[in-house]
């Protein structure tokens, strides 16, 4: 949705020739997000599907906005989870809102389930990424439908699976590790949203994008719950959040971004390595003064 | 000379009341040769009658397959029938390309049935000519809706075989006289685990022997003498499957169905 800069090399050059015409004729295309949201972490679980993001919306690394709804029922029986583009994603609720205003048109008892409506976004997102115009979105489909649960993704290109568990952007790194070794078929509702919150706490000690602020959402045969938002507890007093890159063999020198008086611990030791995790220093000229 | 003034658009009543490009079209429908469609729980069975136009020239196909789970059978028009099956058939396969699921039949139907409702209100158009699977269509589909009205209630829970064996009884009715061969008659089936598919023709005169559905000769029936009716209302004679049987009391009369 955001247009900022021409494309294309043909429109630079029109540019050049015609200005007047060159507003009208360019297509203005997403070259980069402006809005965008964190990762979403869904899972199946024993009833139904369990689905969990935080409300942040960054403007660059901004964190602009703080109540931004990312889980959103779709019909009666799907839950749309986003990551990316704020404004991309509202698009995407336009057009499936169409989508399914136009499905009970029908009013003849049949119903889009959750595997037609990922389908759908498959088609949506790899039709806009062939006109070189993008929806910038991960989304995560889930719902369930005469018994039958579903999970999938979709990424900005049109890219798309299905598994039990999954989870966008960072959450594909920090949350799905997690998740291959404690998720199970059987999994509670309280089970579910304690796994899901671990996720959660998990990306917003290392995503600098997550707030502490989130919604689990719960989708099953008998409909969908959307949670309030809340906050979960944290402890900011890990040793490997003095200095994370101490004892990491080859790793640059570190800014400590904050530093908070830790009375607990006298000298360092090496921290236990929760993740291992290389974080650059800030800019190259710090860099540069820390060598010299 | 003397022209029928009032066939020319579809929008233009007659002086009493009367539609005749929607009367034709549904005349047509009824002078094609019988299609019939049955129901179990688990299958449902299309069959119908072909009829050649002439010695050198082979029947044209009334069966069509829309889809894995979708088929139609037709009587009319077959130019207006294969028009409406490659409509039915891109439907299918644009919902199944954008859903990665069936269209389901119901839907479909109500589609067609708007897009062949809108014939009737732009003047530059004309309504199909053709009927698509009601429960048995086309002429001397009478005698089968007897057979079927006397049956019916046993088909939710007949076996594919015996439903098969009404289908192909029913269109034995619709038969005059004539011996019930593979060669004149289509069947197919669709149901559970089963993609719809058109039945080969050995496979039906198998069907036929083992059901001994020719058992004795029957004898022919009596030839109406001329064809009344139709003729002065223009238009019939486009029919297909223009047939001699086409009963003379009807006229124009809407369909009874």
């Amino acid at each position: 949705m955001t247009r900022k800069t021409s494309l294309t090399m043909e429109s630079n050059q029109s540019n050049q020739h015609n200005s007047l015409l060159a507003s009208e004729a360019d297509s203005q295309r997403t070259l980069y997000p402006y809005v965008t949201g964190t990762s979403v972490v869904a899972i199946k679980y024993k009833d139904g599907i369990l689905m969990a993001s935080d409300m942040g919306g960054s403007y660059g690394s901004t964190l602009r906005y703080k109540s931004v709804e990312r889980i959103k029922p779709v019909g009666k029986h799907s839950l749309l989870g986003a990551s990316g583009e704020i404004s991309d994603f509202q698009e995407i609720l336009r057009y499936l809102d169409e989508l399914i205003l136009y499905d009970n048109m029908w009013d003849d008892g049949n119903s889009l389930g959750p595997k037609e409506v990922h389908s759908y976004l498959t088609r949506v997102m790899y039709n806009r990424r062939n006109k070189f115009n993008p929806l910038w979105n991960s989304l995560i489909l889930g719902g369930v439908k005469n018994g039958h649960k579903y999970l999938g993704m979709v990424s900005m290109i049109g890219v798309n699976f299905e598994d039990d568990h999954v989870a966008t952007g960072f959450g594909n790194h920090l949350a799905r590790p997690i998740l291959r070794d404690e998720w199970h078929e059987n999994l509670s509702f309280e089970d579910g949203v304690k796994l899901l919150e671990k996720c959660m706490r998990v990306l917003l000690y290392r995503d600098r994008s997550a707030i502490n602020k989130l919604q689990i959402a719960k989708i099953t045969e008998e409909g969908v719950t959307v949670s309030q938002p809340y906050s979960l507890k944290t402890f900011w007093g890990f040793s490997a959040f003095q200095n994370p890159t101490v004892g990491a063999e080859g790793s640059w020198w570190v800014v400590v971004r904050w530093v908070r008086p830790n009375p607990d611990q006298k000298k360092l030791r090496r921290p236990p390595l929760l993740l291992p995790l290389i974080l650059p220093p800030r800019s190259p000229q710090l860099a540069a003064n820390l060598d010299a | 000379m003397f022209r029928n003034q009032y066939d020319t658009d579809v929008t233009t009543w007659s002086p009493t009341g009367r539609l005749f490009q929607v009367e034709y079209s549904m005349e047509a429908v009824k002078q094609g040769s019988a299609a019939i469609g049955l129901r179990s729980k688990t299958h449902v069975v299309l069959a119908c009658v072909n009829k050649a136009n002439s010695e050198l020239s082979s029947h044209q196909k009334k069966i069509f397959k829309v889809d894995d789970h979708i088929g139609v059978a037709i009587a009319g028009l077959t130019a207006d029938g294969r028009v409406l099956s490659r409509y039915m058939r891109s439907e299918a396969i644009n919902h199944s390309f954008t859903y990665e699921s069936p269209l389901p039949v119901g839907r479909l139907v109500v589609q067609l049935a708007d897009k062949a409702q809108v014939c009737t209100q732009r003047s530059w158009k004309r309504p199909y000519g053709v009927g698509l699977l009601a429960f048995a269509i086309g002429s001397r589909s009478q005698a089968a809706k007897t057979y079927l009205e006397r049956r019916f209630e046993n088909f939710t829970n007949s076996s594919r075989e015996d439903l098969i064996k009404d289908a192909l009884i029913a269109t034995r009715e619709t038969l005059q006289g004539e011996k019930l061969k593979s060669s004149i008659c289509t069947v197919s089936v669709v149901g559970v685990g089963e993609p719809f598919h058109i039945l080969d023709q050995e496979t039906v005169q198998q069907l036929i022997d083992t059901f001994e559905l020719v058992t004795e000769e029957e004898p022919p029936a009596p030839e109406p003498a001329s064809e009344p009716a139709a003729a002065d209302q223009g238009g019939a004679e486009q029919g297909a499957g223009a047939e001699q049987g086409a009963a003379p009391d009807e006229g124009v009369a809407p369909m009874d169905i």
